[in-house]
């Protein structure tokens, strides 16, 4: 292979991004080096195990993430302004939207959701730590390496062209030669191992590390659905792993599952795919609900209003989840029979989804509400999130989406279910909980700037593109004709408002570590009602030095009415701890070299990687690690000096 | 409630005796017999499953008091069940097209809707152009 | 991350971290279950998709098949031995058993790439057809489990062999043995639905 076969040539804007990447890569070594970080960037974050550090790690990465996908939406949003713009060809154009779709999904939207549950779960169930520390670093760095395996696409090898959804036989060897799908193939094989490990890990934290006393309805809202999002991933992620395995067999060692050639069914990896790719769609939204129940009981200091059937509503969405994967693919012609079952399971998600809606409403019914960022991104998620919703009932009619299928409608309906229900609770939970994880607050009055940009952005985004589709605009065309324009500039404009609101949401992170007060209390909003806020801040690395009896829901609240807190002097005991460990990040690397070496069929090299990668789990394997105490004074000393004490 | 100190697992052993008459009973119904081939892929896959709740109950202990894991374990067990049924029978109902029937009327059928689409097809490209 | 330790009942309950582990491999399992469940699917949908090849028809024998289940059937009724033995408090019985289990899954091995070469002289390989492809990678998928689990249960007899019976090791044999027996499981579903099947069809 030549070197100007491995680069991608060609393209100044790929060029831009290859000295970006080389200057950004080069200033942090250098800041680095200077400032002698290494060992400290090794001990504290590379090789830790501590839930609030990955959970940290996690969300910088998917905000990296959306910075990544947003861009590209910008660039789409660019090309599409105006007819037969010249900004980006049909090719990369088509990269573009492929990079967009999968970076947001995979990369953004679920490590958010997993970066907040790992930092808030753990605090919320009263546990010092998930059920497997180590299983937990792992998931990180397969993620971030699988992550980074994508993201290198666009420079080396060039991006996979055939939709984050990459159906066969477009997606297939004959008509996507070359290393682009097996970077798609890889990366997502490479990270969804990291996910179904997380699914795991938290499943078992919270069905066996709550406090004593805690029951499983008594537990707070966002554990529960971090629990049933959990139990999805357990059964949905497998499909996927499957799917991306037979696709690569079929790529690279010439099986027959989705070609045209040896009976092969194209149409099975449409079926497999979404099989996974429903769940998945759940999978990025009961963590969002959790998040906005949270948030709104939080901010009307209420109980959230109809606990159980909010509990309950989740359980049903999530059972149903797995029954409606057909209605992605009503127009492929599986007969008027099969459209029809699927149509209706379709529709009865909005039930329980309606339920919902209903216990928020009754939550901030008759409510005194703290107007804070955080519960701005909550209500504007409500009435912005049922038109996603309603249009979504739409789709889910067999006969009417043959209509709407494929077109601007579909692209607006998912943007309104996804960014008003995942984006707007990423940053919703990033606002209410970044002072337990960073020990400051954001600045509010910037927070509502961004909100505003963002939120007024998204709706004159995507709201137009209704319209668009309705017009006949179908999806993934590269240029317009002149009578989409008028729809499509109004749309470019709104894209570039939540830049903005994304750019200030940024400096707010800057400003607020520059100029916030620093946290005294644990109970950063006054009116925490659930463990977490039950903590010191910053918090200890083994959060609770005496875990408290739960026998209530939002069991702060019956704390601080009690006068307890997690420090209760005379019931002190050494706390068990797993020690740091180099493994997780050594194996994931090894991993990802053998996945590299797959991308480009350079056998030596994935061999080698997987063998190095075998090697270390034969390390894990003898590895004894006990962990170690925390000393009942040393528990004192940081208890004390948390509390101000 | 359970045997830890025997000499000899009588479960392990019933279990094991089972799991091979059940499969000779299955190997029989398939080659040996004369059943019809919808009885006999019923007949096996039920056996089948029979066999597996045999290694999950009394070989992996799916129900152990001393786990103190409760439920846990056959509820996954059941979800994962479920799952594989809807997974592999949710394939084939999905994939089958309703192309594949040998029954004449329906056949007629969807070729006279293959028709109609095809002329609404033309249409549209008329409009088109 | 209690590390209290309960003095009664089978070693690896007595840790929280044995019950949690032990758990986790459970779900660890289900997930299993979609997993092969998704390649009975794809075989399922792609079967008699042969294209130009041999049918299955002509290739499956019934012989070697029934061969190869009794010998998965009896090593995860050896591997259950094993663990009773181990609850019983004795190395050389679990460790005798586990070898027996080895020898009897290496023999299952043995047999099936025998299997698989055989067909490949006959013009059936992954590449044939979809047919064959998801014959393969299903039947393939089982037997790569079944040589990680062989990997897995050396890698463990060393350990008990240093180590003696503690909560940790007898957990990490527990755990290995949930896992030959679910292979059983599977296997069972790839012999009645794919060999009984397939030559009954």
């Amino acid at each position: 292979m030549q070197l100007d076969e491995f680069f991608v040539t060609g393209e100044p804007l790929i060029y831009a991004g290859m000295v970006s990447i080389v200057l950004v890569s080069a200033a942090i070594l250098f800041i680095l080096t200077y400032f002698k970080k290494w060992g400290w960037l090794w001990r504290e974050w590379l090789t830790t195990v501590d839930h609030k550090k990955i959970g940290i790690m996690y969300i910088l990465s998917a905000l990296a993430m959306l910075f990544r996908g947003g861009a590209d939406a910008l660039m789409m949003r660019t090309q599409l302004a105006f007819p037969n713009m010249n900004f980006l060809n049909a090719q990369h154009y088509d990269e573009i939207f492929t990079t967009h779709g999968t970076v947001m999904i995979i990369f953004m939207a679920m490590p958010f959701l997993i970066g907040l549950m790992n930092v808030v779960v753990p605090l919320q169930i009263g546990a010092r730590d998930v059920a497997f520390p180590y299983l937990n670093a792992l998931s990180f760095w397969s993620f971030l390496f699988g992550a980074m395996l994508f993201n290198i696409s666009f420079v080396i090898g060039g991006s996979p062209d055939a939709g984050w959804t990459s159906y066969t036989p477009l997606a297939g060897a004959a008509m996507s030669p070359g290393p682009g799908q097996n970077f798609y193939l890889m990366g997502l094989q490479l990270s969804g191992i990291g996910t179904l490990a997380s699914g795991i890990n938290f499943m078992v934290t919270i069905l066996k590390m709550r406090a004593p006393g805690m029951k499983m309805f008594q537990m707070p809202i966002f554990t529960w659905s971090t629990l049933i999002t959990s139990f999805i991933i357990v059964f949905a992620f497998p499909i996927l792993t499957v799917a991306l395995a037979l696709m690569t067999l079929d790529r690279i060692f010439g099986a027959q599952f989705f070609t045209l050639t040896g009976e092969g069914m194209p149409m099975m990896w449409a079926n497999l795919f979404w099989m996974w790719g429903h769940p998945e769609v759940y999978i990025v939204i009961l963590p969002a609900f959790g998040i906005f129940s949270e948030v709104i009981s939080t901010f009307a200091r209420k109980q959230l209003f109809g606990y159980k059937a909010m509990v309950w509503a989740i359980i049903l969405i999530a059972g149903l989840s797995f029954l409606v994967w057909v209605h992605h693919f009503f127009t492929m012609g599986a007969g008027a029979f099969v459209n029809s079952v699927f149509s209706i399971s379709t529709m009865l998600i909005a039930v329980p989804t309606g339920v919902k809606i209903f216990n928020w409403l009754g939550t901030l019914y008759k409510s005194r509400i703290n107007n804070t960022v955080a519960m701005m991104w909550s209500l504007a998620f409500i009435p912005s999130f049922v038109i996603g919703g309603v249009t979504g009932v739409m789709l889910g009619m067999a006969s009417a989406d043959y209509q709407f299928h494929n077109s601007y409608f579909l692209v607006a309906h998912f943007h309104y279910v996804l960014i008003a229900g995942t984006v707007f609770a990423c940053f919703a939970g990033l606002v209410f909980w970044y002072p337990k994880m960073f020990g400051h607050k954001l600045n509010e009055r910037l927070g509502r700037w961004s909100f505003w940009f963002f939120v007024i952005g998204f709706h004159v985004c995507f709201f137009p593109q209704y319209f668009a589709g309705l017009d006949g605009m179908p999806r993934r065309v590269f240029t317009i004709i002149p009578e989409w324009m008028p729809l499509n500039i109004i749309s470019t404009v709104g894209a570039f408002g939540m830049g903005v609101g994304f750019a200030i949401f940024c400096y707010t992170i800057v400003y607020s570590y520059r100029y916030s007060e620093r946290e005294t209390s644990g109970d950063s909003w006054d009116d925490g009602r659930t463990l977490e806020w039950a903590t010191p801040t910053p918090i200890p690395f083994y959060n609770f030095a005496t875990v408290p009896h739960v026998d209530s829901q939002d069991a702060y609240v019956k704390l601080k009415e009690e006068g307890k807190t997690t420090f209760e002097e005379d019931e002190l005991e050494p706390i068990h701890m797993p020690s740091n460990t180099g493994q997780p990040i050594i194996f994931m690397a090894f991993l990802a070299i053998a996945s590299f070496g797959l991308v480009f069929e350079w056998m030596w090299m994935a061999i080698a990687g997987l063998l190095a990668g075998i090697v270390m789990m034969v390390i894990r394997s003898f590895d004894y690690d006990e962990g170690y105490h925390v000393e009942v004074d040393e528990i004192k000393r940081t208890e004390r000096s948390a509390r101000g004490l | 409630m359970t045997d830890h100190n025997k000499r000899i697992p009588t479960q392990h052993v019933v279990g094991f005796v089972l799991s091979i008459a059940l499969t000779l009973l299955a190997t029989w119904a398939a080659l040996g017999s004369n059943l019809s081939t919808m009885w006999i892929i019923s007949g096996i896959m039920i056996l089948a499953v029979i066999q597996a709740g045999i290694q999950l109950f009394m070989f992996m202990h799916v129900v152990e008091f001393e786990s103190k894991n409760g439920h846990v374990p056959w509820n996954m067990m059941f979800h994962g069940a479920v799952l594989a049924a809807i997974v592999v029978a949710g394939s084939l109902f999905t994939m089958s097209f309703g192309f594949t029937h040998d029954h004449d009327e329906e056949e007629h059928q969807y070729e006279q809707q293959e028709n109609d689409d095809q002329e609404q097809q033309d249409e549209g490209e008329h409009e088109g152009h | 991350m209690s590390s209290h330790e309960l003095k009664t009942g089978p070693l690896e309950y007595r840790t929280q971290e044995g019950q949690m582990t032990i758990l986790g491999f459970w779900i660890f399992l289900a997930a299993e279950i979609v997993l092969f469940a998704t390649l009975f699917a794809t075989y399922a949908v792609l079967f008699g998709r042969t294209a130009d090849s041999t049918p299955p028809a002509e290739l499956f024998e019934p012989g070697i098949v029934l061969i190869m289940t009794f010998l998965l059937l009896t090593s995860s009724f050896t591997c259950g031995l094993a663990i009773h033995e181990m609850r019983r408090g004795s190395v050389k019985g679990l460790r005798n058993w586990m070898i027996v289990t080895l020898i009897l899954g290496l023999s299952f091995l043995g047999f099936e790439i025998y299997e698989f070469i055989h067909y490949a002289h006959e013009g059936a390989t992954l590449q044939s057809s979809a047919f064959w492809s998801a014959f393969f990678t299903l039947a393939g998928t089982h037997g790569l489990h079944v040589t990680l689990g062989i990997g897995w249960v050396i890698l463990l007899l060393i350990q008990v062999t240093k180590r003696g019976l503690t909560p940790r090791t007898s957990r990490k044999f527990f755990i290995i043995g949930l896992y030959w027996h679910f292979l059983d499981v599977v296997w069972i579903f790839i012999f009645t639905s794919v060999y009984l099947i397939g030559m009954v069809v």
